[in-house]
Parts: structure tokens; sequence; C-alpha cells
């Protein structure tokens, strides 16, 4: 069940003239992607595996579109040759809503194994990195996705447990 | 027949679509033989041609031909279903189809074993799978272009590569070259 917090997160977006999203789900982006695919402003292409998604990207953002990657962080572990090598390298604006899984309140314990590595990876790529805790966070959103297509960057927003509870 | 072969006769049959061209061998054969503002060349990230190539047809008018290697899909397969589910008619994904890793040294892949490239596209959904030798490969082309539906088509042909350069050019002048071919006006 979608709540207020997954309508603004798409309204952001629309405000931001995002047109284009791919997605590989996760639990704590069922509520935005069950709104994305009610929101008739937005293309959504669902992914089968994140990489494939950056591919996509790349290609509507060629194609004229401003394209976005909602994705789980367990996925970075997927992707590092492909921001590498495609998003940074033609320098290409993608921001990347990822669901920040392994965090309090987590109740997986494999989870936790790639939070670990989360932030360790985007710091390694250099990638601009925000951490989304309180649900009033949320109100950066808007400035970071803009942030994206400013810098011709990809751009990461975090967004844990504790956001999506609290915005519950 | 080998790949840069069939790539020369492609050169009449691509002068008005969007290319999107694989890594390593395939970009830098189609580099020396017919460099243009249409093309996009991968200088890196193997598997992604058929993707991109589907997501700049998603989002604009114009044709849009990937040229992809069967090394290359099989290490993404799955997008022959997103190609599937969400079928632009102004694609069509080439797999040049050499039972081999061209740039890597032509080491044996499954496609040129067991594993049909034709039947996992038709098995994924493609409605419209063409298998066709190289010699043939062209007129496919030429005949996927002008029915404008969304098209894979497998060429299956001799491994191989022409001696020709590495492809000397910046990443972002490929890329902004070929949005300006984007957007031009017809
Ligand atoms: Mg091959």
């Amino acid at each position: 069940m979608a709540n207020p917090i997954d309508q603004k997160i798409i309204n952001d977006l629309i405000a931001n003239q995002i047109n284009f999203v791919t997605s590989v789900p996760c639990k704590q982006l069922a509520g935005v992607i069950e709104i994305l695919d009610e929101t008739d402003e937005i293309q959504h292409v669902p992914s089968n595996k994140e990489d494939e998604g950056m591919g996509l990207c790349a290609g509507a953002y060629m194609g004229g579109a401003r394209a976005c990657i909602l994705m789980q962080n367990t996925a970075l572990g997927v992707v590092v040759n492909s921001l590498a090598t495609l998003i940074q390298f033609y320098q290409i604006p993608l921001p990347m809503l990822i669901s920040y899984r392994g965090e309090v309140g987590e109740p997986v314990a494999c989870q936790v194994e790639m939070a670990l590595h989360t932030k360790a990876i985007l710091n390694q790529l250099h990638i601009p990195t925000y951490h989304f805790h309180q649900p009033e966070q949320v109100r950066e959103l808007g400035g970071i996705l803009n942030h994206a297509f400013m810098s011709s960057k990809p751009v990461a927003i975090l967004a844990d447990a504790t956001f999506w509870k609290g915005a519950a | 027949m080998k790949r840069y072969d069939v790539l020369k006769t492609l050169t009449p049959v691509l002068k008005d679509s969007l290319v999107v061209c694989n890594i390593g061998a395939p970009s830098q054969e189609l580099f020396a033989l017919n460099d243009n503002v249409n093309n996009f060349y991968m200088l890196g990230t193997m598997g992604l041609a058929s993707s991109i190539g589907l997501g700049l047809a998603l989002t604009q008018d114009k044709q849009v031909v990937s040229i992809d290697g069967d090394g290359s899909i099989l290490t993404n397969m799955a997008t022959l279903a997103t190609m599937a589910n969400n079928p632009p008619d102004n694609f069509v994904l080439l797999i040049v189809d050499n039972g081999s890793y061209g740039s890597t040294g032509d080491q044996p892949t499954y496609a040129g074993r067991k594993t049909s490239l034709s039947a996992v596209a038709r098995a994924c959904g493609c409605e419209h799978v063409v298998e066709c030798s190289g010699p043939e490969t062209a007129d496919a082309v030429k005949s996927a272009l002008s029915v404008g539906k969304m098209t894979v088509i497998v060429s299956k042909c001799a491994s191989g590569n022409a001696k020709v350069p590495v492809i000397d050019m910046n990443p972002i002048v490929i890329r902004e070259r070929f949005m300006s071919a984007v957007q031009a006006k017809e």
C-alpha cells in the first residue's frame, strides 16, 4: 500500500521532468512502484537486473528523456562496472533512488552484509550520496535530482528502514 | 562470412538509422568502415548495447539498430524479455552470432554449441525473430526496417576480426555527437 511519502517522491520526479524510470523491486520501494505504474507522465520500464537498467537509462537519456533508476543497495554489487564505464565515462546524469536495506530495523541478517559495503562502494566511485534516515529529509529530494542533471553525474539517495517506517 | 564483411554490407542499409554498437571489435570495425554521427560506440560495459538501444528507441521516434554479439547478449539475455514486453516499433536488435567471444581471442560461446539465441528470443516473447546467414543479413535488416515492428535478427556468421585500430575518440565527444544526431531534424 502506497502512502503520502511515496506520492511525494513521484511528485518530485515529475516536478524535475523525469519521464523515464526503470526499477528492480524492493519491499521498501513497493509503494513508489505502485504509484509509478499509475503515473502517466512517467514511462516505467522494469528491468531484470540493475546493470540492464543502467543501459536503459543511458539510452533513454540519449533519446532526450530524463531517466532515473529505483533499486536496492545490494545491487551496488552488480553495477560497479556499468557505473564506471558507461554512466561516468560518458558523463550521463543518473539519479539512483536506492532502498537501503540492512540498516537498523532490518529483519534479515544477510542484508546487513551489503549494507556494510554500500557507502564504501559509493565513496570509492566518487558518487554524491545522500542518506535519508528521517522522513522529513525527503524535502531534499527535488534538489538532489536537479543536482544529478546539473552535474551530469550519477547520484545516490539511500533511503533506510527508519525513513520508510517513519513515513508509513 | 565474418563480422567485418557483414558490417560492410550494412553500410547503405543503416544510413538513416541510429546505431548503437557493441564494445570491442564490432565497434572498432564499424568505426573503421563507416564512422558517422549516427553511430554510438561502446568503449566499455559488455552486454549493454541491446539495453541502450531499447532505452533510446523507447524515448524518441527515429529508427534504432543495436549491433550486438552472441557473447554479449549471453551476458544480458534477460533484456530480451524486457524488449518483448516493451516493444518499440522503431527498434531492431542485430545479433552478430559468430559463436565466439571475438574481442578476447575467439573463445567459443554457448551460442556456437547447443544454445539457440533465436529460440531464446522467441521464448522471451519477441514476436519478430529472424535467423539468417551472414550474406542474408543486409536484406534481413532492410526488411525489418521497412516492416516497422521490433525485430531480433540473429546473423550466423564466421568468427574472426579485421585488423583495425582501437577507437581513439573521447567518450563524451562520441555521446554528444550522437545526441546531436538524435535531435537533428530529418
Ligand atoms: Mg561473438
